[in-house]
């Protein structure tokens, strides 16, 4: 049996679910107090993955990366081609998880208290400290939240990764891709096991990132959520 | 009545509540009767379950059936030919299945699912080789070894007929050991038509038909016939059919001269043997 579909899902769903957790963070982060019509037009854009069908997704990326679009356009200057390529699996699944970390991160941080935020500039906490040991702790237990969301949402991905980066056998074949195909060619028992394997993969990753993050979760943190409870 | 007469036994809040959840109630009833309904009446509604690449030639033809046979309404359900077969298997109530291959059409024939008799080879196809209209690069089979060939298209050969077909014909020109690097798997004809349309393919494999339909590729030739398998589309009535009369009138007005020639404008040809058999 190929193993490759466990690599390749295995790698692009915990890359994926980095990129997202970084500028889904940094999205929120960016989005916090602010208001006005650019930035519902800003939300929008950004949601916009969750709501048009994946395989829609797929095909707007092709055209923004493929050798016609800006984007492709751009990357060909470096040598570099996105499309039907191993990158490219990455690229599809960041992009229809990021709403979610994004989503949940902004509700996270828009729950912690202003006036914990405001005591520690009163004690000349720049900014960045004030996000980094104060606001982002507290909000903790929501961006892991998201991330379990978007890991869920990245390694299921199926739509955009078919029609962005094809289905290539050790190169972009995901699980769910592999799992596709073994249905439509009446393969049942391949479909069976990488049903098996998918199903034991999530659940193991996603037992082992809660149990990450948690032990991660920052002191302070447990601290005020006790002495707030 | 009692509400109005004494205001104190809900108050306002609560009202306007109930007639914010009645308005979307009744907006949700509305919407539920623009949904045509299977069945609907005393017509007799036949499903067909037909080949994606017979989309724009089935739109046209189920509506003019309909009115030349008042009573009767046809459903169009349109997939993979593999994803149809599956769904048959499974016991979806399909009338008429229209398959892209020969191959999905055997295993429902072996299965016994087919009404007997009913089977025959409605049209035909051809396989040809696209490129993106704007660039000349590829001009024969033999251009795709050369290095700016990077990438070529076609549908995956285990669930994708147009694809197994296209591997044939590689192998039959002896390409296929050195292009493997070069070939990227589709779900389907469609998809490989949008690879090649938007440039990111340089060339790949579809059926004339639906070349025929996108301006932005060009045919480069077309696949020798003895190359490959050949491309027939045959139909049948299925066994579990509720309407096998009026499935059957259905299948052989496909066969018709009228349908053939709405067939041949989008780029099919008639089957051989489809006169003979019935």
């Amino acid at each position: 049996m190929d193993w490759s579909p466990l690599w390749i899902s295995l790698a692009t769903s915990l890359l994926a679910t980095a990129i997202t957790l970084v500028a889904g963070l940094t999205a929120a982060v960016w989005r916090e107090n602010r208001t006005g019509p650019g930035v519902a037009l800003a939300d929008g854009i950004l949601l916009l993955p969750l709501v048009l069908p994946p395989t829609v997704v797929g095909f707007l990326l092709l055209l923004l990366f493929g050798r016609n679009g800006p984007l492709g356009h751009l990357l060909m200057k470096f040598g570099a081609v996105v499309v039907f390529s191993w990158p490219a699996t990455i690229v599809a699944a960041a992009v229809v998880a990021f709403p979610l970390m994004y989503l949940t991160a902004r509700g996270a941080l828009e729950q912690v208290d202003p006036h914990i935020l405001e005591a520690a500039r009163t004690l000349g906490a720049s900014e960045w400290r004030v996000l980094r040991e104060v606001a982002l702790p507290l909000a903790w237990p929501g961006v892991l939240a998201g991330l379990v969301l978007s890991f869920a949402r990245a390694l299921g991905e199926f739509g955009a990764t078919l029609m962005f980066a094809g289905d290539i056998p050790g190169r972009t074949e995901t699980i769910p891709l592999a799992i596709y195909f073994a249905v439509e060619s009446g393969e049942m028992r391949r479909a069976f096991i990488w049903c098996g394997i998918d199903l034991a993969v999530s659940f193991l990753l996603l037992t082992a990132l809660y149990r990450w993050t948690k032990a991660r979760t920052p002191w302070r943190a447990r601290w005020m959520s006790q002495d707030a409870a | 009545m009692l509400r109005t007469s004494n205001p104190n036994l809900l108050p306002a809040r609560w009202r306007r509540g109930f007639a914010f959840v009645l308005a979307i109630v009744a907006l949700l009833v509305a919407l539920a009767q623009r949904i045509p309904a299977a069945g609907d009446g005393e017509s007799t509604s036949l499903t067909v379950s037909a080949a994606i690449s017979l989309k724009d030639a089935l739109d046209e033809l189920g509506p003019l059936y309909e009115k030349q046979h008042p009573g009767i309404g046809v459903t169009f359900n349109y997939g993979g030919s593999g994803t149809l077969q599956h769904q048959v298997e499974q016991g979806a109530p399909v009338d008429v299945f229209f398959s892209a291959a020969e191959k999905q059409m055997n295993q429902l024939e072996s299965e016994g699912l087919l009404l007997a008799g009913t089977r025959s080879n409605v049209l035909q196809n051809s396989l040809v080789l696209i490129a993106p209209a704007a660039s000349s690069s590829v001009r024969s089979f033999q251009d795709l070894e050369s290095p700016t060939v990077r990438t070529i298209a076609l549908g995956k050969p285990s669930t994708v007929p147009a694809g197994m077909y296209a591997t044939q014909t590689l192998e039959h020109l002896g390409l296929l050991t050195n292009l493997r690097k070069k070939l990227v798997y589709a779900k389907d004809v469609r998809a490989v038509l949008v690879y090649v349309e938007t440039g990111n393919a340089d060339a790949g494999f579809v059926y004339r038909t639906d070349a025929m339909t996108s301006t932005k590729v060009r045919v480069v030739t077309i696949a020798p016939a003895s190359s490959h398998d050949p491309i027939v589309y045959p139909a049948a009535v299925l066994k579990a059919s509720q309407h096998p009369q009026a499935a059957t009138a259905l299948l052989r007005y496909f066969e018709s001269p009228g349908a053939q020639r709405v067939f041949l404008h989008f780029g099919f040809l008639p089957a051989e043997n489809s006169a003979g058999k019935s």
